[in-house]
């Protein structure tokens, strides 16, 4: 199988699918000729052009709309945000436009149009580029919100929301694009709305997705030599949550620690602790505990960054807790 | 975050506590299980030991304060950690406790120490469980409330159940639904290898039960008196006592030893009034009022129709003794099958006793007077002493009840009996 990094297996799936379907095209800032701000859309303008690897002016509301109009004309739109940290500008199409016509148009018209770009924050770039935007569009009805950790995630869920008749918010991470993994060749799909077991275990149960997969499975190592065997659950898709896999998991674990990069108020990780306390209330041997991003704008200064962010250590102590060590 | 230490419930009836004496101070290192301080409660004085690790912040309720259960009386934390002002101060006697602490809005969420717990009420004895743990007890069969806990504020959770064992050793995990308890027909003889049998109620039973209480009250007592002569008793205890021992054998002693060896033979007076059953003891475990000042308790002889009277004599001055001096432990006056209160040597010829429930009986012995009686034929001078019986009608009949005092009479009237 060949090794890719997340963001050749990104590349991957957009050309596969445009080779497979001509009314899938690429819009956004720098697609075209520079290839991607993050070089997921390396070749593709060679390969099919300015009709369908489309650049764009600074203007996230236009672009977000002219993709939502595409969509609705039968197209299949990727829209790229330079990263969700920009789309904020455009959350009115996504809400308003995107996530609401299937509804409003009793059913007859649908957006087919897949929004993606990286999320959460890389290093030290301030508050204002340093978010965690899932929950945001998880809460709205209408919109799907899927996040791979791997490469293989990523290619394969990426295509699942290209085919994907209603609107995706496909959210990357900037940190996880240069990391590597076996990707499948060819047709990978991996269907919306499974979650995956990443790391099988009795002990305890970890929730998380995106970039606290690789602190919970680093986490998980560390239990390891602890003598506790944790279970790394990563939700791959947000919305709709996979609820049969996490409390599948935690009817074996009888505890729960749930991971996400976000702020914790009205966080995915409180969905997630909602799903579980009232469908396995009676498994629980110990309150679901959360490990999220400090409740602050994300501190520029390092150190300040490295606290507030969630951490195999922050993970491995709250481990401790649900298991009253 | 720091841990609240909460006055605990100490004795089965503890409503409140007075902090007698701190035994770490504020800034001592704390390990689990280490005494932190010396509690009185409403039966004895007590340690109060910690449940967490760490190092002692803040003692919030001084030396000689009395404060309810439930409430908090110190923090443990780590060393040089900040106290909160809510938790530092306001935790007098009867403060209310705090529902939860205001986190700084810079704290990530949960990750690091136990969040502050919502306190009970004080005064409530809630048994706290993980709801796994409670699923599993109710599979087993396991009592709750006899199992501690280990988890944070005495929450019992999985572990705990691990070494606990089914409420009637025995009885496998019976499957859901099936019937809880062993039916006895006839209430298992003592001396059978399960300490006790539950017996449902019979619709007979429920009836007696339900029109009795509405009679005189929730014990719906009635009382029953015999005389006994004592002469063979004191004959016996002369004899003892010239042997010379190093026990002085009492009068008292050999009633223990009687009742005990009666209850025996009388099971149906030997039980618990459960509410929706009847628990039948093959033990015979004898509460032995003693006054103290201020109030009574009521020690233990456990399985006292196994022991010498030496054995009993040695026991029953042991426990009177420190029963007086307040050193007793919570199980050394809980658990009695049955109660004894002797106000012979007061000079009362009789009284009625008030049961402890939820024990059945309880037996009120008098004073040994000597009167004049038929004996052989003519009037003599015997010593003889005034027995009676309060019985909670819902476990004893009045010809249960009394049956067994003809067993005691005779027991007592020729003491052979009890060697038998």
């Amino acid at each position: 199988m060949p090794v890719l990094t997340y963001r050749d297996a990104l590349n991957s799936a957009l050309r596969e699918e445009m080779r497979r379907d001509d009314t899938v095209f690429l819009m956004g800032e720098e697609v075209g000729v520079y290839q991607g701000a993050y070089k997921v859309s390396r070749g593709l303008l060679d390969e099919f052009g300015p009709m369908r690897v489309v650049d764009t002016p600074i203007t996230e509301l236009g672009f977000a709309g002219l993709g939502v109009g595409a969509a609705m004309t039968g197209l299949r739109p990727v829209i790229e945000f330079m990263t969700w940290n920009f789309a904020l500008l455009a959350i009115d199409q996504l809400v308003n436009s995107a996530a609401k016509m299937r509804y409003m148009s009793g059913g007859q018209i649908g957006v087919p149009a897949v929004f993606r770009g990286p999320g959460g924050a890389a290093l030290q770039l301030g508050a204002q580029h340093s978010q965690a935007f899932e929950s945001y569009y998880a809460h709205i009805p209408g919109l799907k919100v899927v996040m791979p950790a791997t490469p293989a995630d990523a290619k394969g869920l990426l295509k699942s929301a290209i085919r994907d008749d209603d609107p995706v918010v496909f959210i990357e991470g900037e940190m996880l694009y240069n990391q590597k993994g076996e990707v499948p060749d060819g047709e990978h799909v991996v269907p919306l709305g499974l979650a995956d077991v990443k790391r099988p275990g009795t002990d305890v149960t970890i929730v998380c997705h995106s970039k606290t997969v690789s602190a919970a499975l680093k986490a998980a190592e560390q239990l390891a030599a602890e003598g506790v065997d944790a279970e790394v659950v990563d939700l791959r898709t947000i919305r709709p949550l996979d609820a049969a896999t996490v409390l599948a998991s935690v009817a074996k674990t009888h505890r729960c620690v749930v991971a996400e990069e976000g702020w914790p108020f009205a966080g995915v990780g409180a969905q997630v602790v909602d799903v579980v306390q009232r469908n396995a209330f009676d498994e629980l041997d110990a309150p679901v505990l959360r490990v999220t991003g400090a409740d602050v704008p994300m501190p520029y200064n390092r150190h300040l960054e490295k606290a507030a962010k969630v951490d195999a250590g922050k993970l491995v102590d709250a481990v401790g807790q649900v298991l009253y060590r | 975050m720091a841990t609240q230490v909460v006055m605990e419930a100490l004795s089965p009836t503890m409503e409140e506590g007075r902090l007698v004496e701190w035994k770490k101070q504020e800034g001592d290192p704390v390990a689990v299980g280490d005494v932190l301080a010396e509690v009185e409660t409403d039966k004895a004085v007590m340690e109060l030991v910690a449940r967490v690790s760490g190092v002692l912040l803040r003692q919030t309720v001084p030396a000689g304060q009395t404060v309810p259960v439930s409430s908090p009386i110190a923090l443990i934390g780590q060393p040089g950690e900040a106290v909160p002002a809510a938790q530092g101060n306001g935790a007098g006697a009867g403060a209310p406790a705090p529902t939860a602490t205001a986190k700084p809005a810079a704290t990530p969420a949960p990750p690091s120490g136990p969040a502050a717990p919502a306190q009970e009420p004080a005064g409530t004895t809630r048994v706290k469980a993980s709801p796994l743990a409670r699923k599993i007890a109710q599979e087993r069969g396991l009592d709750l409330r006899a199992i501690p806990g280990s988890g944070p504020e005495g929450r019992i959770v999985l572990r705990d159940l691990e070494a606990a064992r089914p409420a009637r050793p025995g009885a496998a995990a019976p499957a859901p639904g099936a019937a809880l308890r062993p039916i006895a027909a006839v209430p298992a003889r003592p001396g059978a290898t399960q300490p006790f049998a539950d017996a449902p109620l019979s619709q007979m039973r429920k009836t007696i039960a339900r029109r009795l209480v509405q009679s005189i009250g929730p014990v719906p007592t009635f009382y029953l008196t015999t005389e006994v002569d004592m002469e063979r008793v004191s004959e016996a205890r002369e004899a003892m006592l010239a042997a010379g021992s190093e026990v002085k054998v009492s009068f008292n002693d050999i009633i223990i030893k009687a009742v005990a060896t009666a209850l025996r033979e009388h099971p149906a007076c030997n039980a618990w009034w459960q509410d929706d059953h009847i628990r039948y003891w093959n033990e015979v475990h004898i509460g032995m009022a003693v006054a103290i000042e201020d109030g009574l308790i009521t020690p233990v002889i456990r399985h006292a129709d196994r022991k010498t009277l030496r054995e009993i004599g040695a026991e029953a001055r042991d426990l009177a003794g420190r029963a007086r001096d307040r050193r007793l432990a919570a199980e050394e006056y809980t658990g009695a099958t049955f109660s004894i209160s002797n106000l012979g040597m007061l000079d009362i010829d009789e009284f009625t006793a008030v049961i402890n429930p939820p024990e059945a009986g309880i037996l009120a012995v008098g004073r040994i007077v000597r009167k004049p009686v038929e004996h052989g034929g003519a009037i003599v001078l015997r010593g003889r002493m005034r027995l009676t019986m309060s019985c909670d009608h819902r476990v004893i009949d009045g010809a249960t009840g009394a049956r067994f005092l003809q067993t005691l009479k005779g027991m007592l009237e020729n003491p052979l009996a009890l060697v038998w």
